[in-house]
């Protein structure tokens, strides 16, 4: 069992939990309000990883952030840190490629909460920022959960982006599912299917964790129903 | 006054109107016609291309001098078609949540007592889905009237509502109006429902002000052919302007001379339309004792009887006016007592005050 690598993993995803979980909120509800003729070509472009192969996205990461490219020297010269084959550059790749399970869930649970709704609340006296604590993340969080549960559940499990664009350092790179791959590469079914049964739980539980919650919640509203 | 002037491209606006303060007033129209887009604007969820909103002097919105109050800081209540209750909020909070300036035990109790004020304090604790249409209503009445608005904008309140609930409610609503002298401003489709309730009232049609006026007067008297079609008005033709003295206008309609005592219409024209509210359209008696001061009484014949419940719908031919049809509501006993069938002869009075001239 590679404990670095689990523990690489863990980081990783809640790294990636924590910074995209924010932008999802704000990008879907935003999406799921605006009128923008542009709606559906920025739909488009956050579900893109949803169907592109990891490679693909993983290349254009280590074209666009490499340190012969201007954003890659322009980070390096502010930061001092290089994204390619390190654990921020990991971090921006699987933020980049879980876009469409943070912001696709959240943007259709905001969309439940209807027009009806968003002028009752203004006429109720509500300021925009009472209306969306008060009301609409109220309404919209199972949506929010999902994103999160599937983030998480996402980011654990990746593979092909962050083998691209981190390589397979171990303590810095090697994240859980590069590790597996490791050892089936040097046939050690033992440690490999250790540590896939570990993913396998890990990603069990969260998911059943989030179903639990929901279920309980629409449960309840059932039962008052 | 409550002014409002709106112009917008989706949904189509071009409105300008006044309305009285302290008084119940209908906005009537068929659907898209823009009277809920009306309301939202008026209550400041809808930004319209050029709006000006005055409210008893007060500016809610001027594109011109770049006013614009926001709606959650305009004093008014709003319930919508289907209340817009939060679902995820019992009955009490919702009402609460027109109560956030107030500490939470003091809106908890306010919100229990606006409960108790429509009928229904026993169901503060229920949500939205366990409520029925009336009482759903009566919480979003509520939580529109917890923050003692000086506007309450009613958007269609009663038209998910049952028949009984509904009656019941505009008892209530009148009740109210009358007891807090609150301005209060709904939309309808429904004409009977806007003549039953509202002091002032105002047909639109395609976003535009088709007549606005009294209520009795305007139901009396539309302007417009395009008015007298919205209302409902079952008797519209055009006639021949004869003349006019003091005893009103002479009209040729056909062979028949009919007299009219005005209408918008009242400058000598080639053609003029009039209408006549088929209630108004009278049976008469031979040898009527007062039959002068019944107006113009002309021939008939009655080519089709319906019954609608308590009343009967019949259609007679005019003798002499080209085959022209009038419609006529009658009572069943008068229909009986007048042998009112199809191919009967008839005779009918048009009072010159029943007659109306639009433009």
């Amino acid at each position: 069992m590679d404990w670095n690598a689990f523990h690489l993993s863990l980081k990783l995803a809640v790294w990636t939990l924590v910074l995209l979980l924010p932008v999802g909120v704000v990008t879907g509800r935003w999406l799921a309000r605006t009128q923008t003729r542009a709606r559906p070509w920025l739909q488009a472009l956050f579900a893109l990883p949803l169907v592109l192969p990891p490679t693909v996205v993983g290349y254009y990461l280590l074209v666009l952030t490499g340190a012969q490219s201007p954003i890659g020297e322009l980070i390096t010269s502010w930061f001092g840190v290089s994204l390619v084959f390190s654990f921020p550059g990991l971090v921006l790749a699987s933020v980049l490629v879980n876009l469409p399970f943070a912001i696709l869930p959240v943007q259709r649970a905001f969309e439940v909460v209807s027009q009806e709704l968003h002028d009752a609340a203004a006429c109720c006296g509500m300021n925009p920022w009472q209306a969306f604590t008060r009301i609409e993340m109220p309404l919209a969080w199972p949506g929010i959960l999902s994103a999160a549960v599937l983030t998480l559940g996402h980011t654990l499990g990746e593979f092909g982006v962050v083998l691209m664009v981190g390589g397979n350092i171990p303590g810095e790179t090697r994240t859980l599912s590069i590790a597996i791959f490791d050892r089936v590469q040097a046939f050690d079914p033992g440690a490999a299917g250790r540590m896939a049964g570990l993913l396998l739980l890990i990603s069990l539980v969260t998911v059943a964790l989030g179903y639990g919650v929901l279920e309980g919640r629409s449960r309840r509203a059932r039962g008052s129903g | 006054m409550l002014s409002i002037s709106l112009e917008h491209d989706t949904p189509d606006l071009g409105v300008e109107f006044q309305l009285p303060i302290g008084k119940l007033s209908a906005i009537v129209g068929p659907s898209g016609s823009g009277k809920t887009s009306v309301l939202r604007a008026v209550a400041g969820v809808l930004i319209t291309r050029r709006s000006r909103v005055i409210f008893d002097g007060d500016i809610w919105a001027d594109t011109e001098q770049r006013a614009f109050r926001p709606a959650h800081q305009r004093p008014l209540g709003f319930v919508s078609q289907t209340f817009g209750l939060f679902p995820h909020l019992t009955a009490a909070e919702n009402v609460g949540a027109a109560l956030t300036h107030l500490p939470r035990r003091a809106r908890a109790r306010e919100a229990q007592s606006c409960l108790d004020a429509v009928g229904i304090g026993g169901l503060a604790g229920r949500r939205p889905s366990e409520l029925s249409g009336g009482q759903g209503q009566r919480v979003a009445m509520a939580r529109a009237l917890a923050r003692k608005p000086r506007l309450l904008l009613l958007d269609e309140p009663f038209s998910a509502l049952d028949r009984s609930t509904r009656k019941r409610l505009h008892v209530e609503l009148k009740r109210l109006q009358n007891s807090l002298n609150m301005t209060v401003v709904f939309v309808t489709h429904d004409l009977d429902e806007a003549a039953q309730l509202s002091q002032t009232l105002v047909l639109l049609r395609h976003g535009r002000v088709v007549q606005q006026g009294p209520t009795p007067e305007l139901l009396r008297r539309p302007a417009t052919v395009e008015a007298a079609r919205l209302m409902d008005f079952a008797n519209l033709a055009r006639a021949r302007w004869v003349g006019s003295d003091a005893s009103g206008i002479t009209l040729r309609w056909g062979d028949v001379l009919l007299t009219a005592a005005g209408g918008s219409q009242s400058q000598p024209t080639d053609t003029v339309s009039w209408t006549v509210r088929a209630s108004d359209v009278l049976l008469v008696k031979h040898n009527h004792p007062e039959e002068s001061r019944l107006g113009t009484i002309l021939p008939a014949k009655v080519v089709e009887v319906i019954e609608m419940g308590d009343s009967v719908l019949a259609s007679v031919s005019v003798d002499d006016s080209g085959g022209e049809i009038l419609r006529m509501r009658l009572r069943p006993g008068a229909v009986r007592r007048h042998n009112v069938y199809p191919g009967s002869q008839v005779r009918i009075a048009l009072h010159p005050q029943a007659l109306v001239l639009m433009d």
